[in-house]
């Protein structure tokens, strides 16, 4: 069996005018994915030297489920996108040696591409069900591979931004920038096709984003969750996952709040007997999962105010959690000092579920869910 | 152009070396990300781009001409779907303590949706072959 060459292909759908067009909506896609995952990226970092801001409470929810929703959009578009240049993959190298050596710096650049491209929207989608099979750090992977991606896109679209303005402002059928050997006609015509792509990243949208828009949970039948849970919010980590079970709900339960030497102990009942404020806080997980919740309990403020701390000032939170990365976490002063910060003790008008964070979990407007510890045992004032 | 271009091209090489030095200095078990990211062009580039080609000559062949059309529309729709879905169809990472997660009947929705391409592909070959035949 030989190997094909690019005039193997004759398909005339495989042209530039395809090309630009579909990779023009995918660069939009990669482009926000890179925006959005900047904002998760930072909002989770620990230092915050632009504080992060608590407004719109719905931010987060909004960036992670754009970021999850147009890297899902993406996967139609980059392989139409990848088929339509398929033949190139099989071009003749140049002669000369100045034109072999650019031709193989192409095909280097855009194997980097391909990889870096491939590798975050697997990665992406196998993160968003909470599925790892690999060894390396999923966040820092995907950060830097992030980089990788939008620098060797950048470099691609510099390389081609000729063949990409000429096809776009020529008709779609126009034959200027085809290969020779692509003038047969395919099943489709080229707008044919090009709609079909379109259907085809609007289709994979409707059968995820389920997960984070509520009125599409019905049609969403690939959504990583239904949106069910314990009153009426799903669950990311179990408490027996955590191996936090049998603390949370022990009997010697106290709450720690710490500033230098002042330290106030609360039971769940001391807390219940303090002033209760109600919020409506959406929970935005970085798995791009979300869910609107009426969350009842103390304001983390007033907590504050009881061992006479600053405003200004961040807040260590630890949970009963032995082990994990999120078991302390930082609840920089930007949250910690607004008003609809809650230690939550109550969802729904019911006392929180023991996989919810029972007996108290931190609830904060504009955060990634990772970062809303629950099961919490010490608020201690950042030295 | 040109300064457009070499600008750009210039950006790019930037920030790609960034992201490279960001894995080296901060990335933990980099022989693992070097294999997802090499597994991922092999797979595209040698299995299903092949398997998408072997397809379309296999269309070619057997179908009725007035099927083929809405075949590669149906086949454009279905094939990213189901490529994207295999994380949740293999349930891969459902945990027996978390009951809300990949708490849907994956199968039944990939059958739905395969149900529903795959009527819309006959429904447009029997109009198309109507309308060939007057």
């Amino acid at each position: 069996m030989r190997l094909p060459s690019d005039a193997s292909f004759a398909s005339r759908l495989r042209s530039a005018a395809v090309t630009a067009r579909v990779g023009l909506w995918l660069g939009v896609c990669f482009g926000i994915c890179f925006a959005t995952g900047l904002v998760s990226h930072y909002a989770q970092s620990v230092s915050h030297p632009v504080p992060f801001p608590a407004s719109p409470a719905w931010g987060y929810r909004v960036t992670q489920g754009l970021h999850v929703t147009t890297g899902t959009a993406a996967v139609p578009l980059l392989l139409v996108k990848l088929w339509s240049v398929y033949p190139l993959l099989f071009r003749r190298p140049p002669r000369g040696w100045r034109r072999l050596g650019l031709d193989l710096a192409e095909r280097a650049s855009i194997a980097v591409l391909v990889a870096a491209a491939v590798f975050q929207l697997a990665t992406g989608l196998a993160n968003s069900a909470q599925w790892y099979p690999w060894s390396f750090s999923f966040r820092a992977t995907h950060y830097a591979i992030a980089w990788v991606a939008v620098g060797a896109l950048a470099l691609h679209v510099a390389v081609k931004l000729p063949v990409i303005r000429g096809a776009l402002r020529a008709d779609v059928d126009a034959t200027a920038y085809d290969r020779p050997a692509a003038g047969a006609d395919g099943a489709l015509s080229r707008r044919g096709l090009l709609r079909a792509t379109w259907l085809s990243a609007g289709v994979a949208v409707l059968a995820t984003a389920g997960s984070t828009v509520p009125w599409l949970r019905q049609v969403s039948v690939l959504a990583v969750r239904s949106g069910d849970g314990p009153a009426g919010i799903p669950i990311n980590k179990s408490a027996a996952a955590a191996g936090v079970a049998a603390s949370a709900t022990a009997e010697d339960y106290r709450l720690t709040v710490a500033n230098g030497g002042r330290t106030r102990t609360f039971t769940r009942t001391d807390l219940l007997a303090l002033p209760q404020t109600t919020h409506t806080l959406p929970i935005a997980c970085v798995e791009g999962w979300s869910a609107s919740g009426e969350w009842t309990g103390v304001r983390v403020r007033d907590l504050l105010d009881l061992v006479d701390a600053p405003t200004g000032a961040d807040v260590l939170v630890t949970s009963l959690q032995e082990s994990g990365p999120y078991r302390a976490t930082v609840l920089h002063a930007s949250f910690a000092d607004d008003g609809r910060t809650l230690l939550a003790l109550a969802l729904a008008g019911e006392p929180l579920a023991l996989d919810h964070g029972y007996p108290a979990r931190i609830i904060a407007p504009n955060r990634p869910g990772v970062l809303q510890t629950k099961w919490v045992a010490r608020l201690e004032v950042a030295p | 152009m040109t300064w457009t271009r070499a600008t750009l091209g210039a950006l790019g090489v930037l920030l790609a070396a960034y992201g490279v030095w960001l894995l080296l200095t901060r990335g933990r078990d980099l022989l693992d990300v070097g294999v997802w990211l090499v597994a991922g062009v092999l797979l595209h580039d040698a299995v299903l781009a092949v398997v998408t080609v072997a397809l379309g000559a296999l269309a070619v062949r057997l179908a009725p001409v007035a099927l083929r059309a809405p075949l590669v529309v149906g086949f454009v729709v279905l094939a990213p779907l189901t490529v994207l879905a295999v994380p949740v169809l293999g349930r891969f990472g459902a945990r027996a303590d978390n009951p809300t997660l990949l708490d849907r009947d994956y199968t039944a929705g990939w059958l739905v949706l395969a149900g529903l391409t795959t009527l819309a592909v006959a429904g447009a070959a029997l109009v198309r072959s109507r309308s060939a035949r007057r």
